[in-house]
């Protein structure tokens, strides 16, 4: 109790540099926070997809479609539960900068696949029974003030022409992790359009989403599928919904790279700046250790003030960096929504808050409790006066 | 001096050498000086400055090491002690006085002498007896939430004396107590340490370069390029 209030008062001895420190030390640990959030937010699709389901696309390129022929003979291989499949329809809202991910699916089976977008029965019913009905997140609606009922006009710019939708629900996630800017409306819809205006772009399917029985057995199920179709017009690639989403975030891997290496500077610098401060502190009482050291406290006691005070003043920047980092990473994911579906604020982000927060008072405390381990008492005396 | 058979000798410095180095060239400080203290005795170190007399009182309070020699305090050589069993021997034995009052800052001045009893496991409520008691004897129980600032100089001193009284150690080192001090603030405070000395029966090593503060011991001992010259009654 004692020590702590020592500890306290010793840290608020000098209070401008001391709050300067701890407020450098809460723009670290808030920067690191929202750097390492938009990482997460990076991988959010990978982590978000489920160990259940494959993805079958194209062998040459995504940009390629397959048959929906394939949907049966897929259904029929050893290990798959069920087959779904979807394609990109890459729809835009007024303008461009309206933008966010729409697909045309196959409703029953396709909700069937993902039980994370919860519907109501109602809702669900609507939407199958209306080939011009959608559902859409909670997010994008509240994004666009969408309610269930509205017509929404989409420009399309992989399917060229003005679509018209009508809302029939709004999905909400069951986990934190799930998209919740999502547009989905009937694949049968797109495709009848199709048969009319570009009649061999119909019948093509963008992904095959399939479901397991096992998901142990997801290397074979793969295998098997591309085995079926090799050689064909259209040769299959499978791989599971993780490493179908990992693809993507390879294409821009350098810059997430690039935001992890200026998170992990950003604590470096800190470190330095709390250490000079630090360093400055136990040299400025260098003699009061020596008259501590005098009185028979032992060097332990000594070590123990330094440290508490490089601790605390990290702790204290620290802590209230990561209460800061909720409200801003959630102001940052309502302006960023648009890129950042899931924008949220990991558990090992804070853990990792704090682990830097336990090595930067730790590494500040290093020198300044040597400088004042190491005094001579008669030395430090003489400092005084 | 040598004690007659009632007096206990309490400090025996014994063939003490003392050197410190500038570069490779050693400077010695203290050339085998010897003598005694009697327990309850007020002992005045005098002489010129770098004569070596705050030396040999760091030496006794055992917050330096001798190079040659013994230093036997109650029958301990504190010679022979390693860092951590001097450290908690200065905490039970040895009460320090600096010529700055060496408070700390940011703690008050009851707090200021509760910090020797942090080292012992007296209760927070015996400590609390010890250090209002101290604090009466220095006459500053109405000051106790003062801190240091808010003190002038003799205040601050009659809190260090608490500070160093609080424990009740076998001996009390002085380094120019009232060096810092205008005549009435020094005054009060020499009258302190004589009272503590004949109320009390605290054995007092004091330096000092004021001969009036010196009138105040029983003894005084003067030091000269390391040697000690003569003994005044």
């Amino acid at each position: 109790m004692f020590l702590l209030k020592l500890l306290s008062r010793n840290a608020f001895r000098h209070t401008l540099r001391t709050l300067l420190t701890i407020l450098g030390i809460t723009v670290a640990i808030l920067a690191f926070g929202l750097l390492q959030t938009v990482v997460s937010a990076w991988y959010a699709g990978a982590n978000a997809s489920s160990s259940t389901r494959l993805i079958s696309r194209n062998a040459i390129s995504l940009v390629f479609s397959l048959p929906i022929s394939y949907r049966d003979r897929i259904r029929s291989i050893e290990g798959v539960a069920a087959v779904s499949y979807a394609n990109w329809f890459g729809g835009v809202y007024i303008t461009e900068k309206n933008f966010f991910p729409s697909f045309a699916i196959e409703p029953k089976s396709y909700l069937e696949l993902y039980p994370e977008y919860v519907l109501t029965p109602d809702e669900k019913r609507a939407f199958f029974l209306d080939r011009k009905g959608c559902v859409i997140g909670r997010k994008l609606a509240e994004r666009f003030d969408w309610k269930v009922g509205d017509t929404i006009p989409l420009k399309g710019t992989v399917f060229p022409g003005t679509w018209e939708f009508v809302v029939r629900g709004i999905y909400s996630g069951a986990e934190k992790s799930t998209d919740e800017s999502q547009f989905f409306f009937q694949w049968e819809y797109l495709n009848e359009s199709l048969k009319k205006t570009v009649a061999r772009r119909a019948n093509q399917i963008g992904v095959y989403i399939i479901g397991l029985k096992n998901p142990q057995n997801a290397a074979e199920v793969s295998l098997a599928i591309d085995s079926t179709f090799k050689n064909s017009l259209a040769e299959t690639l499978t791989e599971t919904e993780k490493a179908f989403q990992l693809s993507f975030v390879s294409m821009t891997e350098a810059i997430v790279v690039a935001i992890r290496i200026v998170s992990f500077v950003v604590i470096i610098i800190i470190m330095v700046v709390v250490a000079n401060t630090m360093a400055m502190t136990a040299r400025e009482r260098i003699g009061e250790y020596a008259i501590f050291k005098a009185m028979g406290f032992q060097s332990h006691h000594i070590a123990g003030m330094v440290f508490g005070e490089s601790l605390f003043i990290a702790g204290t920047g620290g802590c209230i960096g990561i209460l800061l980092t909720f409200p801003v990473a959630s102001k940052f994911g309502e302006v960023m929504g648009n890129y950042f579906p899931v924008f949220q604020v990991d558990r090992s982000t804070i853990y990792m808050d704090l682990l830097f927060c336990l090595i930067v008072g730790i590494i500040a405390g290093i020198f300044p409790t040597w400088r004042a381990v190491r005094i001579k008492i008669a030395d430090g005396l003489r400092r005084i006066g | 001096m040598s004690a007659s058979p009632q007096q206990q000798i309490l400090v025996k410095v014994n063939a003490v050498s003392k050197s410190y180095r500038r570069g490779n060239q050693p400077i010695p400080v203290l050339e085998g000086i010897s003598f005694e203290i009697v327990r309850g005795e007020f002992l005045a170190l005098m002489g010129p400055s770098g004569s070596g007399k705050s030396t040999l009182l760091n030496l006794i309070a055992g917050i330096d090491t001798v190079d040659s020699g013994s230093i036997v305090i109650d029958d301990i050589d504190i010679a022979t002690l390693n860092g951590a069993e001097l450290a908690r021997w200065r905490s039970a034995h040895v009460g320090f006085i600096f010529q700055f009052y060496n408070l700390i800052p940011v703690l008050t001045a009851y707090e200021n002498v509760e910090l020797p009893l942090l080292l012992t496991s007296l209760s927070r409520r015996e400590r609390r007896e010890h250090v209002e008691a101290a604090l009466a004897v220095v006459s500053l129980s109405d000051r106790t939430e003062h801190y240091p600032s808010q003190l002038s100089g003799g205040q601050q001193q009659r809190v260090a004396i608490a500070r160093a009284i609080v424990t009740d150690p076998t001996i009390l080192v002085a380094d120019e107590p009232t060096g810092d001090l205008d005549r009435v603030s020094a005054g009060e405070i020499l009258g302190l340490m004589e009272r503590l000395n004949a109320e009390q029966g605290k054995t007092i090593i004091m330096v000092t370069h004021d001969p009036r503060a010196a009138e105040k011991a029983h003894i005084i001992r003067h030091l000269e390029k390391g040697l000690l010259t003569d003994v005044s009654p």
